[in-house]
C-alpha cells in the first residue's frame, strides 16, 4: 500500500520493513504512536460491520424456503456445522456450531482485507488479534473440559495417559507442554505469521519491481516478471486465507474434542 | 513458520515495533469487536438458523407423513371399490342366474299350457268329428235304406215293365204273397 502511493516518487523503500506494518494512525491523523484508531482497527469495525450486517439482513425474515441470501447465510453455517462441528463433535457439535462459525467467519473475513484492493493488509498480520481469538479458544476448552470431567479431574484425564508408571514422568511433561502451553501460541502464531507473510510477500514483489525499475531502465521485463509473480502470489494468498481460517477453526473444534474425550 | 516469524522479529528489534508482541490496544479493541459480533450472531442469528433448520425436518417429516396417510387411505379406498365391484359382480352373475331359472320356469309353463290347450282342441275337435259322423252315419243309414227301397223298386218296375219273361215271377210273388202282398203292393 505504502508502496503504491509512492509509485511516482523516486526513492521506492525497499527491502519492505516490519514498520511497513505499522501504518500511521488516522485519528489523529498522522500520529506513529496512537493505535486506537488506525486502517487496522478500522477494518476491523468494518470486519464487524459486514459480518452483522449480512446476517441480520439475509436471516431477517426466515423462510422454510430460503430466497438466495437466506440460503448462502445459511449454507455458511451449515458448512462450519456439519462439516466441523458435527463431524468432530458429533452431536455435541451443534452447540458449538454458532460459535465456531462466528469464529471462521470473522477470522476469514478478516484474513480477505489482504487481497482486497486499497485495503491490502490483513487485521490479522497483527498478533493481537489472533491473540485475541486463540486465548478464547484455550480458555474455552480449558472449562468445557472442567466442566465435562468435574474440576481438576479434567487435569488428570488430560495429563495422565494409560501407560506404563515408569514412562509417566517423561509422559506428563511432554502432555502439559502440548496441550496446556503450546496450544494457544502455535494457533495465534500460526494464523499472525501466515497473514504476515502474505503480506510481505505480496510487498516484497510489489516494490521489487519498482526498485528494479528505478535501479537500472533495462531491469523493466525483471520488473514485469516480479509484478506477475505479484498476482500469482495473490492467488496463493487467497488459497492461504481459506484455508488459516478453516484451520483455526477446526484446531479449536479439535481441542473441545479432546476436551471432551472419555478416552484417551 | 514460527522460526520464520522469529528471525523477521529479531530483525524488527532494532526498529520501534516488535510483530509478536501485540499492541495492548488492539487486544482490548479485538476483544470489545469480537464479542460484540458473538453476541450479535449467536443471539440472533445462528439459534434463528436452528430454528429454521428443525421446522425444515419437520414441514418435510409431516409432508411425509401426509403422503402416507393419504397413500393409506387411497388404498383403502381401492380395497373397498374392489370388494363394492365383486359383491356387484357376484350380484350380478345372482341375478342373472336367476333370471335365466325364471325365464326357463316361464318357458316350461308357457309350453305346458300350448300342450295343454292344443291337446284340449284336438280333443274337442276329434268329438265333434266323431258326432257328426256318427250323425252322417245315421242319417245316410235311414237315407240307403229309403234309396235302397226306391232303388230297388225301380229296378223291380222297369224289370216288370221290360221283361216279359218275369212276368210269371211276379205273379208268382204276388200269388205267394196273398191278400198281405196286396197291402205290401200299395206300400
Amino acid at each position: 500500500m505504502t508502496g503504491q502511493s509512492t509509485v511516482l516518487a523516486a526513492e521506492v523503500p525497499f527491502p519492505p520493513k516490519v514498520e511497513d506494518f505499522y501504518l500511521p494512525s488516522i485519528l489523529p491523523w498522522g500520529e506513529h504512536n496512537s493505535y486506537w484508531f488506525t486502517k487496522i482497527t478500522a477494518l476491523l469495525w468494518i470486519s464487524i460491520a459486514i459480518i452483522i450486517i449480512f446476517f441480520l439482513v439475509s436471516y431477517r425474515k426466515p423462510a422454510l424456503v430460503p430466497t438466495k441470501k437466506q440460503w448462502i447465510a445459511e449454507s455458511i453455517y451449515g458448512f462450519v456445522r456439519n462439516n466441523i462441528a458435527v463431524d468432530m463433535l458429533g452431536k455435541r457439535g451443534i452447540n458449538f456450531a454458532p460459535y465456531l462459525t462466528t469464529l471462521f467467519v470473522f477470522i476469514l473475513l478478516m484474513n480477505f482485507w489482504a487481497i482486497v484492493p486499497f485495503a491490502q493488509i490483513s487485521p490479522n498480520s497483527h498478533i493481537a488479534f489472533p491473540a485475541v481469538l486463540a486465548v478464547i479458544s484455550y480458555v474455552m476448552f480449558i472449562y468445557i473440559g472442567m466442566k465435562h470431567h468435574g474440576g481438576l479431574k479434567y487435569f488428570k484425564h488430560a495429563l495422565i495417559p494409560p501407560a506404563p508408571w515408569f514412562i509417566l514422568p517423561l509422559l506428563i511433561p511432554i502432555e502439559f507442554f502440548s496441550t496446556f502451553l503450546v496450544r494457544p501460541f502455535s494457533l495465534a502464531v500460526r494464523l499472525f505469521a501466515n497473514m504476515f507473510a502474505g503480506h510481505m510477500l505480496l510487498l516484497v514483489f510489489t516494490l521489487g519491481g519498482f526498485a528494479m525499475l528505478n535501479a537500472n531502465v533495462w531491469f523493466a521485463p525483471f520488473s514485469v516478471v516480479s509484478w506477475v509473480m505479484t498476482i500469482a502470489l495473490t492467488f496463493l494468498e487467497f488459497l492461504v486465507i481459506c484455508l488459516q481460517a478453516y484451520v483455526f477453526t477446526v484446531l479449536t473444534a479439535s481441542y473441545v474434542q479432546g476436551a471432551l474425550a472419555d478416552e484417551h | 513458520m514460527i522460526t520464520e516469524v522469529l528471525t523477521v522479529a529479531a530483525e524488527a528489534g532494532e526498529s520501534d515495533h516488535n510483530p509478536i508482541i501485540p499492541l495492548w490496544q488492539e487486544v482490548v479493541l479485538g476483544l470489545i469487536a469480537f464479542s460484540i459480533l458473538c453476541f450479535v450472531l449467536m443471539k440472533f442469528v445462528f439459534p434463528m438458523m436452528e430454528k429454521t433448520f428443525a421446522a425444515r425436518v419437520d414441514a418435510i417429516e409431516g409432508g411425509i407423513k401426509r403422503a402416507e396417510a393419504a397413500q393409506a387411505e387411497a388404498n383403502q379406498l381401492l380395497e373397498q371399490y374392489k370388494a363394492q365391484l365383486a359383491e356387484a359382480r357376484t350380484e350380478a352373475a345372482r341375478i342373472r342366474d336367476e333370471a335365466r331359472a325364471d325365464a326357463e320356469g316361464i318357458r316350461q309353463d308357457i309350453l305346458a299350457k300350448a300342450r295343454e290347450e292344443s291337446d284340449r282342441i284336438i280333443g274337442a275337435g276329434q268329438e265333434q268329428l266323431a258326432a257328426q259322423r256318427e250323425s252322417i252315419v245315421r242319417e245316410l243309414r235311414s237315407e240307403v235304406g229309403s234309396l235302397a227301397v226306391d232303388l230297388a223298386s225301380k229296378i223291380v218296375g222297369e224289370s216288370l215293365a221290360d221283361e216279359a219273361r218275369s212276368r210269371g215271377t211276379v205273379e208268382r210273388f204276388i200269388n205267394e204273397l196273398g191278400p198281405a202282398g196286396s197291402a205290401g203292393g200299395r206300400r
